[in-house]
């Protein structure tokens, strides 16, 4: 009943279509073309951009969706990404020592601990959520913040005796098994055509290529569900609640359980982020996981716009990936061979040092220009925007349609 | 139908409520009149589960409902149409209504309540894509009812629906409120507009800083010495 936002491919002008299947393209064969002209770092600046996209959408649940502002949100990533270790370690040893005539089962490990992450990163939001849930905007915001805080210091201290300490984990002379199946896409998928450009096209199935798939798989998994959620009756709810709790509640929505459902949602994505980008960097250490990681995350949202998938995508490319776009091309050369600018070793950290006040300067410009953000979710747009009439008599129509039946599927008025 | 029994509800050290008792029986229009501050909309807040109270009993229908939350106590089919109204006032007026059907799943009932609230309120099939929060006071309060209705209420309980309204307004929400009770749904109406909300319900309690002082019948409360001196502007 609620204003429909999926993509619907058969309501999608044909224009539309032939943009979303140009972007699925360019996002498939994008580390193909990078890793063939042996630009390997871009693969990995993706790889990473993805992850930030999985983040932002599953924090986008609590945050968007849900209107609880979490700035320790990094914590669920953190807990995900220690799981995966703690976790994955000893099962891919015992599954090399109890199962030796299946030598790539060990590299399952990976996928097999994905579920018990992503459920330690939910389990964590409902033991911190049931009793900070109570505490409204800026008290749960702060609250939330030290949580954030006390696990990255827990980590730090070597809690349990198991994570290690700052050296973070595996230990030295351990390391985490290779995913199956790269051992034998490395071995088989790669072609060469020498001539091919200035530099030739040598593509290698890396670890990069491999984890960027990988990722993309989970982001699309992700959207998926993210939009199903925005359309279900549970996202009804927290708009809803974010507009008024009482008259939510007094609408028969369990303002509590509703909370407790976003929170718990978003940390579940957290720890699937956590252990993907834990066996992506094949290490981890407390200080991934910081505050600033925290405000990234909370950025990419804002700077896209709440509630928003594309929004979220683009947001993890200009927070995330851009400023390791500039740092990866000024030390790999490339941008001195593209632009003729010598980059010094002092230029290149006073890049990734100034980009908190790029940030900065960004959400200030924003918020007065923008306060929707780049790519805002029709909702919010509608929410924020002065009355704009066409559009809600356009998205009114076919809700009152909807419940009247009159509507059908794919027809515009 | 509904039983309140020596009901207290505290604000902290404050004791809101001291003690009140008060029936509605099935079809009835049952009004709970006092002064600013007396305590009704206190009294509502219990009812419905917003505030939980310190001591007493609320029966409805026989089923102890005292301290449920809120979303418990609307699934029981007691729906508030709070002070202030409280609508999304981001929303459109047609996704109000369907929040007030949140709780339903009977597509054809839900169809066919959206269609009797069109009948009742004309205005808000005008206003349909119109934000809530751009809507007129008047507009508010008939939204504010229409998405109570929408829950398919046995009872309702309105607070001040006359609050800040123009006289005709007040008139039409007045007329639809009578409306609705001849449909079938029992109404508990808190109304500091003493005259009005006596001239339409069956029984009537008048409430004193936390005291029930007075009950009766509304023709009864309406000829009362001491009614008319403190909430008719008379004497
Ligand atoms: N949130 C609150 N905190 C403390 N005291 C309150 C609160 N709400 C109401 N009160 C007090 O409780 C008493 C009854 O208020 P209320 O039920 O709103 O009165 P009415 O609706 O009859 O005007 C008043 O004295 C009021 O000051
Ligand atoms: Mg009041």
């Amino acid at each position: 009943m609620d204003i429909r936002t999926s993509v619907d491919a058969a309501k999608m002008s044909p224009l539309k279509l032939a943009i979303y299947a140009g972007l699925c393209l360019l996002v498939f064969i994008a580390p193909i073309w990078f890793q063939g002209f042996g630009q390997l770092f871009l693969v990995r600046i993706l790889a990473i951009v993805g992850i930030y996209v999985m983040l932002a959408l599953g924090l986008n649940i609590v945050v968007g969706y849900a209107g609880l502002l979490d700035l320790g949100y990094i914590a669920f990533y953190a807990i995900g990404a220690y799981t995966g270790i703690l976790g994955g370690l000893p099962l891919s040893h015992w599954l090399a020592a109890t199962f030796p005539q299946y030598p790539w089962l060990p590299g399952m490990s990976y996928f097999i601990m994905i579920p018990f992450a992503a459920l330690a990163g939910a389990i964590t939001g409902i033991t911190l959520g049931t009793p900070v849930l109570r505490l409204r905007g800026d008290y749960l915001a702060i609250v939330t913040l030290g949580f954030g805080e006390i696990v990255r210091i827990a980590l730090n201290n070597n809690i349990f005796g198991i994570t290690n300490g700052a050296a973070g984990l595996p230990k030295a002379g351990e390391s985490v098994p290779k995913p199956f199946p790269l051992e034998w896409l490395q071995n088989h998928l790669y072609f060469s055509w020498p001539n091919f450009g200035s530099t030739g096209f040598n593509f290698t199935f890396t670890a990069n290529v491999y984890w960027y798939y990988i990722i993309v798989l989970l982001c699309v998994f992700t959207i998926f569900v993210v939009r199903r959620l925005d359309d279900s009756r549970l996202g009804r709810s927290w708009t809803a609640m974010r507009e008024d709790e009482v008259a939510a509640a007094s609408m028969g929505i369990n303002i509590t359980g509703a909370k407790l459902y976003a929170f718990s949602l978003g940390a579940l994505w957290g720890g699937m982020a956590g252990i993907t980008f834990a066996n992506f960097q094949g290490f981890v250490s407390p200080e991934s996981f910081t505050f600033m990681e925290s405000v990234f995350v909370v950025s990419i949202i804002v700077l896209g716009g709440m509630g928003s998938v594309p929004g979220a995508i683009v947001g993890a490319l200009v927070i995330q990936g851009v400023p390791e776009l500039i740092r990866g091309m000024a030390s790999s050369g490339l941008l001195q061979t593209l632009t003729g600018i010598q980059v010094s070793a002092e230029a290149q950290s006073a890049i990734s040092n100034y980009r908190y006040l790029v940030f900065g300067a960004l959400m200030v410009i924003m918020m007065a220009w923008k306060p929707q953000g780049i790519l805002p979710s029709k909702r919010r747009a509608r929410e924020l925007a002065p009355e704009s009439e066409a559009a809600l008599d356009e998205s009114n129509q076919t809700l009152y349609d909807a419940q009247h039946d009159t509507a059908h599927p794919g027809e515009d008025r | 139908m509904l039983t309140v029994t020596n009901l207290k509800t505290c604000y902290g050290k404050i004791e809101a409520l001291k003690g009140i008792s008060l029936t509605v029986n099935e079809g009835e229009i049952v009004t709970l009149i006092g002064a600013n501050g007396a305590g009704k909309s206190t009294t509502l807040k219990t009812l419905s589960g917003q505030l939980v109270p310190t001591a007493g009993s609320i029966e409805f229908e026989g089923v102890k409902i005292a301290g449920l939350p809120a979303h418990k106590v609307t699934q029981k089919g007691i729906i508030q149409v709070p002070e202030g109204r409280r609508i999304f006032s981001r929303m459109t007026v047609l996704e109000n209504l369907d929040m007030g059907a949140y709780l339903r799943s009977d597509k054809e009932g839900i169809k066919a309540d959206l269609e009797h609230v069109f009948e009742l309120f004309p205005r808000l099939r005008e206003r349909l894509a119109q934000k809530g929060g751009t809507l007129s006071g008047g507009e508010q309060q008939m939204l504010a009812m229409g998405r109570a209705l929408m829950a398919n209420p046995r009872l309702l309980m309105l607070d001040e629906p006359s609050m800040g309204l123009a006289p005709v307004v007040v008139e039409t929400i007045f007329e639809i409120i009578e409306k609705l009770n001849q449909d079938g749904i029992t109404i508990l109406l808190v109304e500091q507009n003493a005259n009005l909300a006596l001239s339409i319900a069956d029984r009537g309690y008048v409430l004193e800083t936390g005291q029930m002082k007075l009950t009766g019948t509304g023709e009864e409360l309406l000829a009362n010495e001491d009614v008319r001196k403190a909430y008719l502007g008379e004497g």
